[in-house]
């Protein structure tokens, strides 16, 4: 059932996919056909795998940062109902800011190179999964805290066994829009301050109009980003389906 | 007052307990409850009744020790209760409490694997409650798949396993409907009797009180008071169909007649002024 539902899916895409290629052109676009034939060339090419391992280090590096911080801000803020209520407005405040602009502060802050894109794939997922991670927190119904005190339960057994739980459902769903997030802003802060990874690649083909290389590494940048986000979707639904 | 078999000991003594909420900014102080002297009888069944607002929650807070009177004294099997809930108490909330995330029959184990009990203890009660309770078929189903009667069902059965000396219940079955009320009445009686333990029970409907307890408390308007404990003499072996009893009508009219007033006192301090 779920496994047709995809299969359907990508057929759809991939039809309207060749229709817009029809309707549009060679010179602005390329067939699905075409593309899958490009990332072949790319994925058999012994440089193009450097730059994917560097885009994955510098990912995984962000997401990490960006689930610790973000679920530190979240969880000790969503703690206090006062400290909550002030903090979330700011928050999102700060969330519609464009990231770009602080672009600047950070190359200026860490430089060409590593550190920097990590540090701005880091701030998209930051805000995002601290949101959620506040709001989990808040809203967990009152009456199972009560249960808690009823039954005993020291506040470190409290939070482990009811806290935790009742926030999880709410905490991964932020999880997986932080991880969406922090994989654009790392791809951003590669197509502007790199020398390497998949985001100064597509950054390259882009100046030089090189469209088979600009379909291959958004295919494989859609797979990539496609698969993981169906694992944590699953792990999401499994979650609130108790609720 | 002269409660239900008198020679049974005092299980729950209140003296004098009131409960006033402290002024906040614009706001006056709030005087809630009190002052409440009641004793409760080992193995009693007793019933609150009262307008809403008058503080029948606040009163089982207090017994719980979920909540710390202003003034009086609260007293569980002769030990004072000072604010932290004492060993021996059970609660079930009107609210559905049991756990979204843990399956039916973890959520009857929770409390005792909390108390670090051997599994196979754990196992024993928690299918004798999952048995009494008429939840086991549904042992290894998550809350989410019941109805709103059999999670409140699960919410006792969690209590039940920890065997609680006084079992306090704050308007379990207002979110149910009628037929499922009485039918979850009729279980809280065999419960009541095969556990012998002491029960407070706060309702808004008259007739489950009347059916229910062996004495029935109607408090006044905020701030709440006993206006009268009233003894329904019922036996103890009973169950719903004491409703086709002849005193029945009789003791529901009479407590309805004491809280009439206080309803609509209730209404004119909340609810008419705009």
């Amino acid at each position: 059932m779920k496994a047709r539902d995809t299969l359907i899916l990508v057929a759809v895409v991939l039809v309207a996919w060749q229709l817009l290629y029809w309707a549009v052109g060679s010179i602005a676009f390329r067939s699905p056909a075409e593309t899958v034939r490009s990332a072949a060339v790319l994925l058999a090419d012994p440089r193009f795998m450097p730059h994917v391992r560097e885009s994955m280090l510098a990912f995984a590096e962000a997401f990490a940062i960006a689930v610790l911080i973000g679920l530190s801000i979240g969880v000790t803020l969503g703690a206090s109902r006062l400290a909550s209520e002030v903090a979330e407005p700011i928050l999102v405040a700060l969330y519609s800011i464009p990231k770009v602009t602080l672009y600047p502060v950070i190359l200026l802050v860490f430089g060409i190179g590593m550190p920097a894109k990590v540090a701005f794939g880091a701030i998209h997922g930051i805000v995002p999964i601290s949101i959620f991670a506040l709001n989990a927190i808040r809203n967990i119904n009152p009456v199972y805290l009560r249960t808690g005190q009823v039954l005993r339960l020291s506040p470190w057994a409290a939070a482990r066994k009811i806290l935790i739980p009742a926030a999880l459902p709410e905490i991964v769903t932020g999880i997986r829009a932080g991880f969406c997030l922090t994989l654009i802003g790392t791809l951003l802060g590669e197509m502007f301050g790199a020398q390497r990874g998949l985001g100064h690649l597509l950054m390259q083909a882009m100046t030089r109009h090189n469209m088979d290389s600009i379909m291959a590494l958004t295919l494989l940048l859609v797979v990539f980003a496609a698969t993981v986000n169906g694992l944590l979707l699953a792990l999401d639904h499994r979650l609130h389906r108790r609720v | 007052m002269s409660p239900v078999g008198g020679d049974a000991p005092v299980h729950v003594t209140l003296r004098g307990i009131t409960r006033v909420y402290p002024a906040q900014a614009a706001q006056p102080p709030v005087h809630a409850l009190g002052p409440i002297d009641l004793d409760l009888r080992q193995g009693e069944f007793f019933a609150v009744v009262g307008p809403s607002g008058c503080g029948k929650s606040t009163l089982l807070d207090v017994i719980a020790g979920l909540a710390v009177a202003s003034a009086g004294d609260a007293r569980f099997e002769g030990q004072a209760i000072d604010g932290s809930v004492p060993d021996g108490i059970g609660v079930v909330f009107q609210e559905d409490s049991s756990f979204p995330w843990l399956t039916v029959h973890d959520n009857i184990a929770f409390g005792l694997r909390e108390l670090g009990r051997p599994a196979d203890v754990v196992q024993a009660k928690v299918k004798y409650a999952l048995d009494f309770m008429g939840l086991a078929d549904f042992a290894q189903a998550y809350p989410a798949q019941l109805s709103g009667g059999m999670r409140q069902r699960v919410c006792i059965a969690r209590t039940l396993v920890l065997e609680p000396r006084l079992i306090l219940l704050d308007e379990p079955f207002g979110a149910l409907d009628q037929q499922t009320r009485l039918l979850m009445g009729d279980e809280l009686l065999r419960l009541w009797r095969e556990t012998g333990a002491t029960i407070l029970l706060i309702t808004h409907a008259l007739d489950e009180a009347t059916m229910l307890a062996d004495r029935v408390g109607v408090m006044s308007a905020r701030p709440g008071r006993f206006l009268e404990i009233v003894t329904t003499g019922w036996p103890r072996e009973r169950d719903s169909t004491i409703v086709a009893d002849p005193r029945f009508g009789g003791l529901t009219s009479r407590i309805w007649t004491l809280l009439r007033g206080e309803s609509l006192r209730a209404l004119g301090h909340t609810g008419v002024r705009r």
